[in-house]
């Protein structure tokens, strides 16, 4: 009973939440919606047993958001809403295939013949998910660690000012780079 | 509580995250679309979990994915943004159109 009226809560708040953030003027303002909103993603996921998942997307959803709100300062040009603004294309033509995507969705979540639940959740998923994750699912894992390496690369070669060619020029056997401060031992 | 709903609310979730991604021209507006649509997917995968297979861990290995492609697509889309942003002072999906010419 008490699970049933908190899924209820969550559901409108994370439904609600998600609208919110494409309604309201104010990018800070949208940017807490969407916090809201996955925080009550968050919240489901512990409903339903998952505690280590649960609490790990509460704590990378604030941290996220919190990161986002800088962003939304640093680039949107009405970042406190004082006036309103609308920043969007094609509204009736998204509306409609958002509604017939969750039309077509929602008819196959209510036909489909789902199966019957095999098993019960162990005491601990947390270590059943540990154990997936270090066995079975171990290429999961690397190919994940290996993204997450891949994007830390990435996203310092996408943000940093001076690339290579600043540095070097159009011949890139220079010997030494055109920096402002040389670094190394001899400086 | 049943598969259904939760399945229902992470339609529901996807949905409105599409309609972000579709209309909004704003970079980051149109990634907050795209965490919406990911946290849809969590739910999902969360419920299949607990509703049709809770024995095995796949479920939640699932989830951990999306969370790591949250993580991923919010990253990479700050640094296109401040990439973008650097080198021509665009942060909208319309003028960034010309960089395919």
């Amino acid at each position: 009973m008490h699970d049933d009226a908190i899924f209820w809560v969550l559901a409108l708040l994370a439904v609600a939440g998600g609208i919110m953030v494409f309604r309201f003027d104010s990018m800070a303002r949208a940017t807490y919606a969407l916090l809201t909103s996955l925080l009550c993603v968050g919240g489901e996921v512990l409903l339903l047993g998952l505690d280590y998942l649960g609490v790990v997307i509460v704590l990378m959803m604030t941290i996220e958001m919190a990161i986002m709100a800088v962003f939304m300062v640093m680039y949107m040009m009405n970042p406190a809403g004082l006036m309103p603004m609308t920043m969007v294309h094609n509204k009736k033509g998204a509306a409609v295939i958002c509604a017939a995507v969750f039309a077509v969705l929602a008819a196959g979540i209510l036909l489909a013949p789902w199966p019957s639940r095999r098993g019960r959740p162990s005491a601990d998923p947390t270590m059943d998910l540990g154990l997936s994750l270090m066995g079975p699912q171990m290429l999961t894992m690397m190919t994940l660690g290996l993204a997450l390496f891949a994007t830390i690369v990435a996203t310092v070669v996408l943000a940093t000012r001076r690339g290579r060619y600043d540095r070097f020029g159009d011949d890139l056997k220079a010997r030494t780079a055109d920096d402002p401060v040389g670094g190394g031992m001899g400086r | 509580m049943s598969l259904e709903l939760f399945l229902l609310l992470a339609a529901a979730l996807f949905s409105i995250g599409l309609f972000g991604a579709l209309t909004q021209q704003s970079i980051v507006m149109l990634m907050m679309g795209l965490e919406l649509m990911l946290g849809g997917i969590i739910v999902g995968a969360a419920a299949v979990w607990y509703y049709i297979a809770p024995a095995a861990a796949d479920g939640q290995v699932l989830v951990v994915l999306a969370v790591t492609v949250m993580a991923v697509e919010m990253a990479i889309g700050f640094a296109v943004v401040t990439a973008l942003f650097r080198s021509r002072e665009v942060d909208m999906t319309d003028m960034a159109a010309e960089l395919k010419e």
